[in-house]
């Protein structure tokens, strides 16, 4: 580990700005640590935002949950209203990581976690996320657990949040506060960016922008179940999960919410997919034609090529599991 | 003093079966146990030596080419840095088990991605880890070289080869036959302790605290590799947090670390960081195995073959060993083995978690579930069936095996008649199955030494440099010494791992409960002997227990009879004629059930049980737990574990504990382990096999054949990972 920096922020405000001049936020460090100790993130000086007071969950008078980017993710996921009527984000956080790096993980740094493309971790290895220009040793390397949705020639990786695709199934947005003091709200969609030629740029946020909370809206009617598909049945990530929210009625699907992990560089949502579903009468048909155009422009690099097909299948059987208990 | 046995002969007393103690068996706990989970078992890198400084290594970032330190001044420069060593000495690779000499040594060249070939050494360990990862390492004159062991060039193995009667023949005639070809990837072991070893000097002599598997040999190495005489180096590894193989032979940080606290005068710490594990010590060699199997109309194989390609860097002779249970297991009078090593610039391979069988009988239980399906018999009866009655190639008689025994009783626990048809049962989106295969694993007995001491206060202690590396050495070692001397467990202390004490056989191979257990047994033995002398008595006429002699209608207490008096002896014990004499293996049955998920294809181990005969057991609960930790790693084999090698460079891809994927608990359901009466007397005299590795020997098999069970699909490249079962389904 390179020598750093090290101040404990005592306001948002004051946070941001030192962010801007060349700091990095620390909150659980659960993967920042890891990436300073391989010096592959190397900051400057670390701004510790952990005594901010974003630690809170409050309910929004549109009756939605708004949740201090420090939550947890091990109280985010226990959280009574959570389970009760957002079940589908407790599920996503439970099928991540392990019990104790939940405990450390917060809400804003889930959001904003690396890739964890093997070759990114090794900076023997030609990376054009650590250095833009480098070349990809992905694309024809070990790429089993990237991308086949949304990649460019420069960049193949995936998003590995779970916590991420439930809330983008569930429409949340997330609020940040930059250095001059504003504040915006994002869509998941427009926080991230896919990799084109510059995958090192990951998302829209400005330097020493910090996101101070991520915005539930009010629940979603339906059943809602995540689907976490892996190597091994804990501590692994996903290589295909599916954050669905289906309501049936009248024997037609009246909503289908979404969201796809394991498979792009951000939380996917195909609007198309959810409009082909809406309005028809479940069927493993239909089912089929929405993995098609989830899929149409899905591309293997080889070790990953089964994760079309298992895009599919999972799909498939995530849309079964909606609309038939669904119907009961 | 010296109580020295040769193995030539059976021996038949079983004297610990008229032990009064009553300590050997029983399920007693690690007396270190506590320690561990309390934090206060001190392990290698935590020794807190004064003075000590930090040294990291610094690994080749590509697989061949002459090395140089770029920028190496500057570096020096760096705050806390105290050298940059680039010493002839250090090790291309790990020494191999039991090799008592240095391995290839040289970091010139580079062999292999990953290659240890520098340390960095500073006054603070995140000082010298900055340094080691700010050295640009460059590689000149680098060939482009073969890392892809199915082109790469081979070297038959003749030593392995066998070829009795007519195989093709028999494949020609047989009523039913199988000719298959399985893979199996590289595995690591994967300790929870990296290999860390700190070193200091006083004067020529080198104190080196390691985490290692067999000390006598290490010292050897380690010696031979510094170029110092062995008596000017000791070794401590009291402790070891794990090796499964990695640590048998001495590592590149203890050669590392000895260099460099000459250098600069300080002891010094290296610890390998958790990828520098992956990438430079030992992992399992991948297998290409074809298995051939020819069966008469009634299932009784005619005939057997098994072919494999292994893997090894130029310069090892290690090739895994995986026919190994193959020459004995099953009967078949045309038989044809031949084995094959190929070249490749991956890292060493060496013994991981019982090399050969581990892989070797794994892949030849998938082919004998498959013959069993053509022919339409219960797999258990087809392996009843062809239990050979001696070794089918040397005609030797086994020395025990209770094989049969555990097929049958391991079927009735688990409820083997219950199983269903082939894609016939099926709860939700869940399809189960269930699946069986053998185990059988080599027996082996090592030369090893102890010395017992029986203080003047009645209580005894055991010295050896034998290691405990998580197994049970420790409560062992003290159930045979309070038996044989008639103390309670905690009346005896054991002292290991450490190279001033007798040198022992060390842990691997299974063999080290045994071999050690003897010498420990016949120093007592030994004891007994004086003790009787001074009483006047037989030896077999007293009796000792709870610190008490009794003979004659007399009952005296130790610390009488010894009268203010010490006995130390030291057991020592050979192996011999009995080796080759018999067969000597241990066996089982293991019978899992899964699901596998329809739609997509992840396998979920319901539950597992392993029936096996392995001799005396010393410890009932230290034995069935490496019973369940061989079957966890064959639930590992069988469904996660894979070294990824980039097919560019030959790099491990995936070199750390979230990518390369040891069974979690949630992948590990309630196993169940059955552990049938068994003494073996022409194993040693304690009547014992080893159990340590038998557990893993055929074990994944169960479960790839319950996911056959359960879908139709039968993955013959392991591990069966979901995209292999859905590409079947
Ligand atoms: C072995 C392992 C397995 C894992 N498995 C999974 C898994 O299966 N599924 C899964 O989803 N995750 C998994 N994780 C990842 C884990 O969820 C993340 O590491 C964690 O959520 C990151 O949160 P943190 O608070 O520790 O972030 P940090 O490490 O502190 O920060 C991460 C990044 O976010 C930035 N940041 C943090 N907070 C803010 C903020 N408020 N505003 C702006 N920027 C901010 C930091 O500057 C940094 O760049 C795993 C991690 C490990 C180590
Ligand atoms: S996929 Fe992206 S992160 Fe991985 S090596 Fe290529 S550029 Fe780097």
């Amino acid at each position: 580990m390179r020598p750093f920096g090290y101040t404990r922020a005592d306001t948002s405000e004051s946070a941001a700005r030192q962010a801007a001049s060349g700091g990095t936020f620390i909150a659980g460090g659960t993967n920042l640590l890891d990436l300073m100790k391989l010096e592959v993130m190397a900051p400057e000086a670390l701004i510790d935002i952990n005594r901010l007071d974003l630690g809170a969950i409050e309910e929004t008078d549109d009756g939605g949950l708004r949740i201090g980017a420090l939550v947890s993710n091990s109280d985010l996921a226990n959280d009574a209203r959570i389970r009760k009527d957002w079940p589908v984000l407790s599920r996503a956080l439970l099928a991540g990581a392990s019990g104790q790096l939940r405990n450390k993980a917060t809400t804003g740094g889930n959001l904003l976690q690396r890739t964890r493309c093997l070759y990114f971790y090794d900076r023997a290895m030609p990376c054009n996320k650590r250095e833009p220009g480098a070349g990809c040793s992905a694309k024809d390397g070990f790429n089993r657990i990237l991308a086949v949705l949304g990649t460019s020639e420069h960049c193949i990786a995936a998003h590995p949040s779970d916590m991420a695709v439930a809330m983008r199934a569930l429409g949340a947005e997330v609020e940040t506060l930059k250095e001059n003091g504003s504040t915006r709200r994002l869509t998941l969609d427009n926080l991230y960016l896919l990799p084109g030629d510059r995958p090192d740029q990951e998302t829209v946020l400005e330097p020493g922008e910090l996101i101070t909370a991520v915005v539930l809206p009010a629940p979603v009617d339906g059943k809602q179940t995540y689907r976490k598909v892996r190597d091994r049945a804990s501590y692994a990530f996903a290589l295909v999960s599916v954050a669905g929210i289906a309501k049936l009625e009248n024997g037609r699907i009246a909503r289908a919410n979404l969201a796809f992990g394991g498979l792009a560089p951000k939380p996917w949502r195909n609007a198309e997919v959810e409009a082909l579903l809406t309005g028809e009468a479940p069927s493993e048909d239909l089912f089929n034609k929405a993995a098609d155009l989830l899929l149409a422009e899905a591309q293997g690099y080889g070790a990953n090529d089964f994760k079309i097909p298992l895009a599919r299948r999972t799909l498939v059987s995530v849309l079964n599991e909606l609309t038939q208990e669904a119907q009961q | 003093m010296t109580e020295q046995f040769k193995m030539d002969a059976p021996a038949t007393a079983r004297r610990l079966d008229d032990m009064a103690q009553g300590l050997v068996g029983a399920p007693l706990d690690r007396p270190e146990g506590p320690l561990k989970v309390t934090g206060t078992a001190t392990y290698a890198n935590e020794w807190q030596v004064r003075g000590m400084v930090h040294g990291v290594m610094v690994r080749a970032p590509d697989n061949s080419g002459r090395v140089v330190l770029a920028n190496c001044d500057a570096v020096e420069k760096m705050p806390g840095v105290l050298a940059v060593i680039q010493d002839d000495r250090l090790l291309r690779n790990p020494a191999q088990g039991t090799a008592n000499k240095a391995p290839i040594q040289g970091p010139q060249h580079a062999a292999y991605l990953g290659q240890l070939i520098a340390v960095v050494v500073a006054e603070g360990f995140e000082q010298a880890r900055h340094a080691a990862q700010s050295l640009q390492v460059q590689l000149e004159n680098g060939e482009v070289m073969p890392v892809d062991p199915a082109t790469a060039a081979v070297e038959p193995q003749e030593a392995k080869t066998l070829d009795q009667g007519d195989l093709d023949g028999a494949m020609k005639d047989a009523a039913f036959s199988v000719d298959v070809t399985y893979t199996t990837p590289s595995h690591s072991s994967s300790p929870m302790e990296p290999h860390a070893s700190i070193a200091s000097w006083q004067g020529d002599d080198l104190t080196l605290r390691g985490s290692y598997q067999m000390l006598k040999y290490n010292r050897n190495e380690l010696s031979d590799a510094l170029g110092i005489h062995p008596d000017r180096l000791r070794i401590l590894s009291p402790y070891v947090g794990g090796g499964f193989g990695s640590k048998l032979g001495i590592a590149p940080e203890a050669v590392a670390a000895a260099i460099a606290a000459k250098k600069v005068g300080r002891p010094v710490s290296v610890a390998l960081q958790r990828p520098q594990v992956y990438e430079a010590t030992m992992r399992r060699s991948e297998t290409t195995q074809r298995v051939r199997l020819a069966a008469d109309a009634e299932g009784r194989l005619t005939g057997l073959g098994h072919d494999a390609r292994v893997s090894n860097l130029p310069g090892e002779t290690f090739a895994e060993p995986v026919l190994q249970a193959s020459y004995f297991l099953y009967a078949g009078e045309n038989r044809k083995m031949s084995m094959e090593l190929a070249r490749v610039h991956r890292l060493c391979a060496g013994s991981v978690r019982a090399p050969g069988e581990a892989v070797g009988v794994t892949v030849f239980e998938g082919a004998m579930d498959e013959l069993a399906v053509q022919i339409g018999m219960d797999p258990v009866e087809l392996r009843r069936r062809n239990i050979p009655e001696k070794d089918p190639e040397s005609g030797k008689e086994f020395s025990s095996r209770r094989f049969l025994e555990a097929l049958d009783s391991g079927a009735e626990t688990f409820g083997w008649a219950n199983r269903p048809g082939v894609k016939e049962r099926r709860e939700g989106e869940w399809l189960i199955g269930y699946g069986m295969a053998s185990a059988a694993r080599v027996n082996v007995l090592m030369e090893s030494q102890a010395r017992v001491t029986l203080t003047p206060e009645g209580r005894a202690r055991v010295e050896t440099d034998m290691t405990d590396i998580g197994t049970g050495t420790y409560a062992i070692l003290g159930q045979i010494a309070g038996d044989m001397l008639g103390l309670p467990r905690d009346a005896v202390d054991v002292v290991l791992g450490d190279t001033t004490l007798p040198p022992a056989s060390g842990s691997g191979g299974s063999w080290g409960a045994a071999s050690s257990g003897t010498s420990v047994y016949l120093a007592c033995e030994a004891i007994r002997k004086q003790l009787a002398e001074r009483l006047e008595v037989d030896e077999n006429d007293l009796t000792l227990k709870d610190g008490m002699a009794t003979f004659d209608n007399q009952a005296r207490s130790l610390s009488d009879i010894l009268n203010g008096d010490q006995i130390a002896k030291l057991g020592h014990v050979l192996p011999g004629d009995t080796s080759e004499a018999v067969r000597q293996a241990t066996f089982g049955a293991y019978f899992a059930e899964v699901a596998v998920h329809a739609a997509s294809g992840e396998t979920r181990v319901r539950r597992m049980h392993g029936t096996f005969a392995a001799g005396r057991i010393l410890n009932a609960k230290t034995a069935r737990s490496q019973c369940l930790g061989g079957m966890t790693f064959g639930i590992g084999i069988a469904l996660t574990e894979e070294m990824a090698f980039d097919p560019r460079d030959g790099h491990v891809a995936n070199h750390n504990l979230a990518e390369y994927h040891i069974p979690v608990n949630a992948d590990v359901p309630q196993l169940t382990v059955d552990l049938l009466e068994e003494r073996d007397d022409w194993a040693n005299p304690l009547q014992a096999k080893g159990i340590g590795e038998l557990g893993i020997c055929g074990a994944a098999a169960a479960i790839t054949n319950a996911i056959y069970n359960a879908t139709g699909v039968r993955v013959r490249d392991y591990p069966a990972t979901l995209d292999k079962v859905i590409a079947g389904m």
